[in-house]
């Protein structure tokens, strides 16, 4: 198809990884937003899922926040911050936020919650006393879930963070925005695939620090599976 | 037990609307999707308010002339309401002269209103539309900056930017670092260097508004007829020399669909509607928030059309 | 300086006067919404189920289905229009072509999954007493998946509540058309309308697929879930 090759072309041509409109400069920019968003959002979003998880209070309100947080639409979100704050970066980060925090409420929740009882106990048991169960076991073994949700939450935010285009800043979401604009349908493909690759990127990487995070023993036990189950049966 | 009837109540909710939606709501799907005949007419317009304004118009008196009408508004952009127009999707837009024809043939460069309709006609013809009659109301482009940039760098001309250019930075829409009339045109027909830096925003839209208004940019493409301009209280750089061309007005349709019935219904409107009362109708609907529609019918029957 | 947007909040985030001009136009958008929202789950589901069979009747498959799958589900939604529209131009097919496409993909994975759950006791329990495999499927298996499958035309149904609004882009949109009304008049009141209304709209469709849930698995009922 025709279109490919203007694709392939466009991917490969020199001009577009340089300068203050190139491929590596705008991914840059992409990957800023993101960062950003996902880090604030994961500093207060893994203390409430933590606390809910360990105290039991608020258990409906967390399980089914990412639920209730897939039903905003991001679009008009972003839309109605920008006639809020205006032009600037502000629309940006609070709709990416706001997108980031569910998966990590609802994952850390369910990781806390669903340590096994039993292991509690014995550590109890042992004279460890709530903060110290929290912080030496119960953290360390929701640990699989809580960076399954910072994965969700950081493939979504990426693949959301094209709409900063919509409302005039950079970031991938130019090709598509601007390629619309000056009907260049090889611009649009090939800024969908950056942002995919870039998606598909971080899911890696992620992942990649998963498995240095979690504690061995706990990989090998395959307690990812046993409480990827019980995820299933919450959900 | 309590889940289990707030969700028989949800699903009989569901339902309910289900069966509204395959009832009632075809007109909501349809449009534009169905072969066009003689006698509908499908208005369409892009985004902002002045289209939305005009494309009310054009239905209302088309209705009123006894044509089966249906308006799709806020379609998009140009680059994907104007395929549709060539497709067939819809029958008319209202247009500007000047705009098209750039958008045609990114490399023209007619200024006046009879060169611009000249050489609009023939690319038109070619794909199976036409122009109906021009109206002296022009919603041209233009270059402004607030109260305070225009005092700062003494700028009431366009030629003033020439050697103030380098420390402003200038937004608009993408197309603007590339064609004819836009920066490239500074550059050609002024002499103008290179501003500080470009950013692309939107055509006369809410982020240029936000943007010159804040600070983010100095310079700002916007349309002669909006309403920001005076409500923000906007300088619009004067055109001292020829770049901008004609922006008049125009219905342009299908040609099978644009029956004498039908240039008849709209070239009374383009007789009639003036820069000064676009600007106004304009003022109505961004800033006191009034609805197109409303203030297309109100105009009409001021001007006896409706 | 002024700064422009800054008197819409001081003004009015909801001018209920414009809310009730306009309740021609939202109750039509909000049916487009729900017209787009059903069909493109259910053409997902037309599609996912025969493509979640055949993965399962040949499990070489399913990676390369999943890997393909998950893919495609990273592409931005607006990319994904914007390339139909030369095909299929500004017209429902193109946002139910794109939308339906996202639903295939979370319908394939649920699907799956939720038949491979079914316990293999259970399966060759039927198979022994000489459930035909036609059978199996549809009265053993199927049924067992149920929780699984519907907690996947749950997500896939308010994922695709809220990607109908992103077709407000190329003139469709359903509640989506809201908030490009309120983004050219930097007008609050449209968009917190379309808000609300699509956030409203994603719940009650997820409480009523629970609820259908419940029905249609009374043997879960009496476990006390």
């Amino acid at each position: 198809m025709n279109v490919l090759n203007e694709v392939l072309a466009w991917l490969t041509d020199p001009a577009q990884w340089s300068g203050p409109d190139g491929i590596p400069v705008r991914t840059l920019q992409h990957f800023w937003y993101s960062l950003l968003a996902t880090a604030i959002a994961a500093a207060v979003a893994l203390p409430i899922g933590v606390y809910i998880g360990h105290t039991g209070r608020g258990a409906l309100f967390a399980v089914n926040l990412t639920n209730l947080g897939r039903a905003i639409p991001s679009l008009g979100i972003i839309i109605l911050m920008f006639t809020i704050f205006g032009f600037g970066i502000a629309p940006v980060l609070v709709t990416l936020f706001a997108l980031a925090i569910p998966p990590i409420v609802t994952n850390s929740y369910i990781g806390v919650r669903s340590v096994d009882p039993d292991v509690r106990q014995a550590a109890e048991g042992m004279g460890m006393r709530g903060r110290q169960v929290l912080w030496q076991v119960e953290l360390p073994m929701a640990m699989p879930l809580i960076m399954a949700g910072i994965r969700t939450s950081a493939v979504q935010v990426v693949a959301t963070a094209t709409l900063a285009a919509f409302v005039g800043l950079g970031g991938l979401g130019r090709y598509l925005i601007d390629g619309l604009a000056q009907r260049n349908l090889a611009e649009v493909v090939g800024g969908a695939i950056l942002v995919a690759a870039l998606s598909l990127v971080t899911e890696l990487v992620l992942g990649r620090v998963q498995t240095l995070v979690v504690s061995k023993g706990l990989a090998e036990r395959g307690a990812d599976a046993a409480v990827r189950a019980k995820v299933e049966k919450a959900a | 037990m309590r889940r289990i009837r707030l969700g028989g109540v949800a699903l009989a909710a569901c339902l309910a609307l289900l069966l509204a939606a395959c009832g009632g709501g075809d007109d909501a799907l349809e449009g534009g999707t169905q072969p066009n005949e003689q006698s509908s007419v499908t208005v369409g317009s892009t985004n902002f308010s002045e289209q939305l304004i005009l494309a009310q118009m054009y239905a209302a008196v088309l209705k009123k002339a006894g044509v089966d009408v249906t308006v799709r508004p806020n379609l998009g952009n140009r680059e994907v309401v104007f395929p549709a127009l060539e497709k067939g999707e819809i029958d008319l837009l209202p247009e500007y002269n000047g705009s098209v024809l750039s958008f045609l043939n990114p490399d023209a460069t007619e200024t006046t209103t009879e060169e611009v309709n000249t050489a609009l006609t023939p690319l038109l013809d070619g794909k199976g539309l036409v122009a109906l009659q021009t109206s002296p109301a022009e919603d041209k482009d233009g270059w402004a900056v607030t109260k305070e940039t225009a005092d700062k760098y003494g700028l009431a001309k366009v030629s003033d930017l020439k050697g103030k250019a380098s420390q402003l930075v200038v937004g608009g829409p993408p197309e603007l670092e590339t064609r004819p009339a836009g920066l490239p045109g500074l550059k050609k027909v002024y002499g103008i260097e290179d501003f500080k830096e470009f950013k692309a925003l939107d055509a006369g839209g809410p982020l240029t508004t936000s943007a010159l208004n804040k600070g983010d940019i100095d310079v700002g493409r916007v349309f002669t007829t909006q309403g920001a301009i005076d409500e923000f209280g906007w300088v619009v750089l004067e055109e001292d020399k020829p770049l901008q061309p004609a922006q008049n007005i125009v219905p342009v349709g299908r040609k099978d669909a644009m029956t004498d019935q039908v240039k008849q219904a709209l070239d009374a409107i383009s007789a009639k509607i003036t820069t000064e009362e676009l600007t106004k109708l304009n003022k109505l609907v961004d800033v006191d928030k009034q609805d197109p529609e409303k203030v297309a019918s109100d105009w009409l029957t001021q001007q006896g059309l409706l | 300086m002024t700064d422009g947007p800054a008197p819409v909040l001081a003004a009015e985030l909801i001018r209920w006067s414009w809310i009730g001009d306009h309740l021609d136009d939202i109750r039509d958008d909000l049916l487009q919404h729900v017209q787009l929202t059903v069909l493109a789950v259910l053409f997902g589901l037309l599609l996912a189920f025969p493509l979640a069979l055949a993965a399962i009747r040949w499990p070489r498959l399913y990676g390369p289905i999943l890997g393909t799958t998950g893919m495609l589900f990273t592409i931005p939604s607006l990319a994904l229009f914007i390339l139909l529209i030369p095909f299929t131009g500004l017209s429902t097919s193109t946002s139910l072509i794109g939308l339906t496409m996202y639903t295939l993909l979370i319908l394939i994975r649920n699907i799956v999954e939720g038949l491979r759950g079914v316990d293999r006791d259970v399966r060759e329990a039927a198979e022994a007493m000489g459930y035909t495999r036609a059978r199996q499927l549809l009265q053993v298996e199927l049924p067992l998946a149920l929780p699984v499958i519907i907690a996947g035309i749950r997500i896939a149904t308010v994922t695709t509540i809220g990607l109908v609004t992103v077709t407000a882009l190329i003139g469709q949109g359903g509640l989506g058309q809201l908030f490009i009304d309120g983004f050219t008049l930097n007008f609050a009141t449209p968009i917190v309308v379309g808000i609300v209304l699509s956030a409203l709209l994603a719940f009650t469709a997820d409480l009523a697929l629970v609820g259908l849930q419940h029905q249609l698995t009374p043997w879960a009922r009496s476990r006390g879930r």
